[in-house]
């Protein structure tokens, strides 16, 4: 097949392509002494054979190079997005299920559940780590409860409009056959809900793994890529390639958690996904 | 000069599916041309051969003595489909004036024109409204009056009442030859109900499928204006077994069923 | 002639009285869940630190409010500045996608997998380009979080055309930009809104957890964050307050936008039938 051929091949294209950008207008920012939009200089955008490198440097004499440490973060901060992924996937689904066969909870709850993602609850991270942790509860669960807050919406919203979809002319078929409520759900509104849900499943990968990111960072909690972040940034005017390789690891991270969708889909649905989230 | 001159017109799609098989056909300027046959993919090919919305294989297809090609841009037909594929964010009237806008007509002669076309159709007072706002039919009458708006000499027409009810159809049936007698417009029409071609047609085209070809021609010669009560008469009902002996003659099977729409990615 | 037409637009006394019953049932689950919540805390003494009471908070809200709603416009301008950044690159990115397929059929899955990133996590790296004090280090942050739904959304409506449609305007011989003009442009419309509301939310998001990575102190992301940090949780859900707010008014204005510009669009007539 052509297409998949040609897609196969853009990507170590795309990736030369990328480097010859970067490090071409890093030669040229550096000879024409740009200062707009920023600076450009060796700390600002780094030699990528330089953020490469990096990967294999120790951080400490003698110690693990840093690529041993931004894999047990990427470890330790995708068990936080995993479980929160889970969890908000579950309330989601279970929420929409609920909201689906009511009109009047649907109207009572449908708009807090939008209003809820106007609110940052990555700023609330600190006390919900510090609340849930008076309570003994381990930080990094705390992380997975923001993590999970951030996918339920796109799961709740999108399941909801994919129990509706069928049209009603499958509803009255089911009827004739004097299917319940229940037999209905089961047979009918959920398989044909499925697409929707797998694309807000892929979004919500992505929004697990934000979050868990940033959830860490409040509490600096030690041992993830949030702590990382954080952690790098204050040392990078002297060794800005390891805030680089960092970011490098989250994106990572991010993009395995979205194939990862995207192959279940593939399992479930037995089709090509569309390419459009 | 003829209306539309087809000679030798063939269509086969890349999947081996000859669709089209060397048809020759005639239309002079003022007939009233119905194409009738069983599903495939024959009938609005043929439609869009010649109206230059997809090309033939082999053959040629001629409007007006031009090349169809040209014969399009030159804006010699308009064209109405099943589906009246009016514009929502679009009044009536804008959405009648639209050729109108393309061909850039003033902005009086656009009203003006659009008046009359609505008067045409019998939906003054519509103007203002938009297309959710009207019943299939009516939208299917702002459709065609789309279509003539820029006076095209010929129409062609695929299918364009079939989501219709019976009781519509049979209005617009009427309707259609008025305006078709109102304007001297030649029409090329495609349907798959017997009693519509005859009631409507100068001349039953009657086609096979696969592969597509003319398998006989049925001249109507029911006399004009046609009522409501023509459908009643005898002679309406000896050509409508005609023509239904000849596309039981061509394989038509018993029964109709909707005939696939086959549209090449255009643009 | 007999003929059916749907009924025009309701009378507006009519549909605000309709609006109003729609609501009831937000309305009410609002006022039970406020009164849940300072019931709660107070009957289990939970303590101050840890989950405010919405009396408090609210106390804390009004006592500051000049300065939370300073605050607030500042970090607002951010998510602003970065969502007509974001979602005019959007717009743009859609129509070249969408004048030319098979540029958008090579980079689709390159700009799926991009959007698979965490994009805040660059936001160090923003701050450090620009300056940790610069808004334009969180707007741009703002303005990356923004382009991927408007681009997507946009491209979808300029692209699901009906066939028929596409062959009317070749039966007038219409060219490419007239058959964008007059049919995908307006087509779009309803798709790109949604792409727009969605940015609302994310733009402002984007601009507060950015300032989370460093700010000026009179930014209300950062406001928020230090308040955390030293325990200040009512002043902090004071500000949290503020930034839904804010939130809520900048997704209200655009779905009004939306609302003027595609009434004629179905989803904007289903609405009322729900």
């Amino acid at each position: 097949m052509p297409r998949a051929a040609a897609r196969v091949l853009l990507l170590p294209i795309g990736l030369a392509a990328l480097w010859g950008f970067w490090e071409g207008y890093r030669w040229l920012g550096i000879r024409e002494h740009w200062t707009w939009p920023f600076t450009v200089n060796d700390t600002n955008m780094p030699h990528l054979s330089t953020i490469w490198h990096a990967f294999g440097q120790p951080l400490q004499p003698d110690g693990p190079p840093l690529r041993h440490y931004l894999w047990h973060y990427s470890l330790f901060t995708g068990k936080e997005a995993l479980a929160g992924f889970a969890l908000g996937a579950m309330i989601g689904f279970l929420l929409a299920v609920v909201l689906a066969h009511s009109t009047v909870l649907r109207r009572g709850f449908l708009p807090y559940i939008v209003v809820s993602q106007t609110v940052p609850i990555l700023a609330i991270a600190p006390m919900v780590v510090v609340g849930l942790g008076t309570k003994g509860v381990k930080p990094w669960v705390a992380v997975a409860v923001i993590a999970a807050y951030l996918t339920f919406f796109p799961v709740a919203i999108n399941t909801l409009r994919g129990l509706h979809s069928p049209d009603p002319r499958s509803l009255e078929l089911m009827r004739s056959y004097a299917a319940g409520r229940w037999k209905i759900l089961w047979r009918l509104r959920v398989p044909a809900s499925l697409p929707y849900v797998f694309s807000a499943l892929k979004i919500s990968a992505t929004a697990s793994v934000i979050g868990a990111i940033i959830g860490e960072t409040p509490a600096s909690l030690q041992g993830g890529l949030g702590y990382a972040i954080v952690n790098f940034n204050q040392y990078y005017s002297t060794q800005p390639a390891n805030l680089w390789a960092t970011i490098v690891a989250c994106a990572l991270l991010g993009i395995t958690f979205f194939l990862a969708v995207v192959l279940l889909e593939r399992l479930v649905l037995k089709r090509a996904p569309e390419n459009i989230a | 000069m003829s209306a539309v001159s087809l000679k030798g017109v063939t269509k086969q799609f890349s999947a081996g599916v000859v669709a089209l098989d060397g048809i020759d056909l005639d239309v002079e300027p003022g007939e009233f041309v119905s194409l009738i046959g069983p599903s495939g993919y024959g009938k609005s090919t043929l439609l869009r051969i010649i109206g230059d919305l997809t090309k033939p294989t082999a053959g040629t297809a001629q409007v007006n003595g031009k090349p169809a090609d040209r014969a399009r841009r030159d804006h010699e037909y308009g064209i109405v489909f099943q589906d009246a594929v009016l514009y929502d964010w679009r009044t009536v009237a804008k959405n009648i004036s639209l050729p109108l806008e393309l061909l850039r007509w003033s902005r009086g002669r656009r009203n003006a024109r659009v008046k009359d076309m609505l008067e045409l159709v019998e939906l003054t007072g519509f103007e203002g409204h938009h297309p959710w706002q009207l019943s299939g039919g009516m939208q299917q009458r702002v459709s065609i009056a789309r279509a003539l708006s820029f006076s095209p000499t010929l129409l062609l027409m695929d299918e364009p009442f079939g989501a219709l009810d019976e009781m519509t159809r049979e209005r617009l049936n009427s309707e259609l030859l008025r305006i078709w007698q109102e304007t001297s417009s030649t029409v090329v029409f495609v349907t798959h109900s017997i009693p519509e071609a005859v009631f409507l047609s100068t001349r039953v085209v009657v086609m096979s499928a696969r592969p597509g070809r003319v398998a006989g021609v049925v001249d109507v010669d029911l006399p004009q204006p046609r009522t409501s009560t023509t459908r009643e008469e005898p002679r309406f009902f000896e050509l409508v077994t005609q023509v239904r002996e000849q596309l039981a003659a061509a394989g038509a099977p018993l029964g109709e069923t909707q005939e696939p729409a086959l549209v090449e990615e255009p643009l | 002639m007999n003929t059916i037409v749907q009924p025009m637009p309701r009378s507006v006394g009519r549909q605000i009285g309709r609006t109003a019953l729609d609501w009831f049932p937000a309305l009410a689950v609002f006022a039970i869940g406020i009164g849940a919540w300072q019931g709660l805390v107070t009957a289990f003494h939970v303590q101050e630190f840890l989950l405010p009471r919405p009396t408090s908070i609210a106390h804390a809200f009004w006592m500051q409010k000049s300065a939370l709603w300073s605050e607030g416009i500042y970090t607002f301008k951010e998510a602003l500045g970065g969502y007509a950044l974001g979602s005019g690159l959007g717009i743009a990115v859609a129509l070249v996608f969408a004048a030319w397929r098979p540029l958008a059929g090579a980079f689709m899955p390159y700009a799926v997998a991009a959007n698979a990133i965490p994009i805040i996590a660059f936001a160090p790296i923003m701050n450090n380009w620009f300056g940790l004090l610069n808004p334009f280090s969180k707007m741009a942050i703002a303005a990356v979080l923004c382009f991927f739904p408007v681009m997507i959304n946009t491209l979808r409506g300029l692209t699901s055309v009906h066939p028929s449609s596409i062959e009317l305007m070749q039966s007038y011989a219409a060219g490419r930009l007239s058959l964008f003009r007059r049919v995908r442009i307006p087509n779009s419309l309803p798709y790109m809104f949604t792409g727009l509301k969605v940015a609302t939310v994310l733009s402002m998001i984007g601009a507060i957890v950015g300032e989370y990575f460093g700010g000026p102190i009179h930014a209300l992301g950062v406001k928020i964050l230090n308040d955390s940090s030293y325990g200040n949780f009512t002043d902090a859900w004071a500000g949290i307050v503020m930034a839904s707010l804010l939130g809520i008014v900048f997704y209200a204005v655009v779905a009004l936008a939306e609302r003027l510009t595609t009434s004629w669009h179905p989803s904007a007539r289903a609405f009322q039938t729900e």
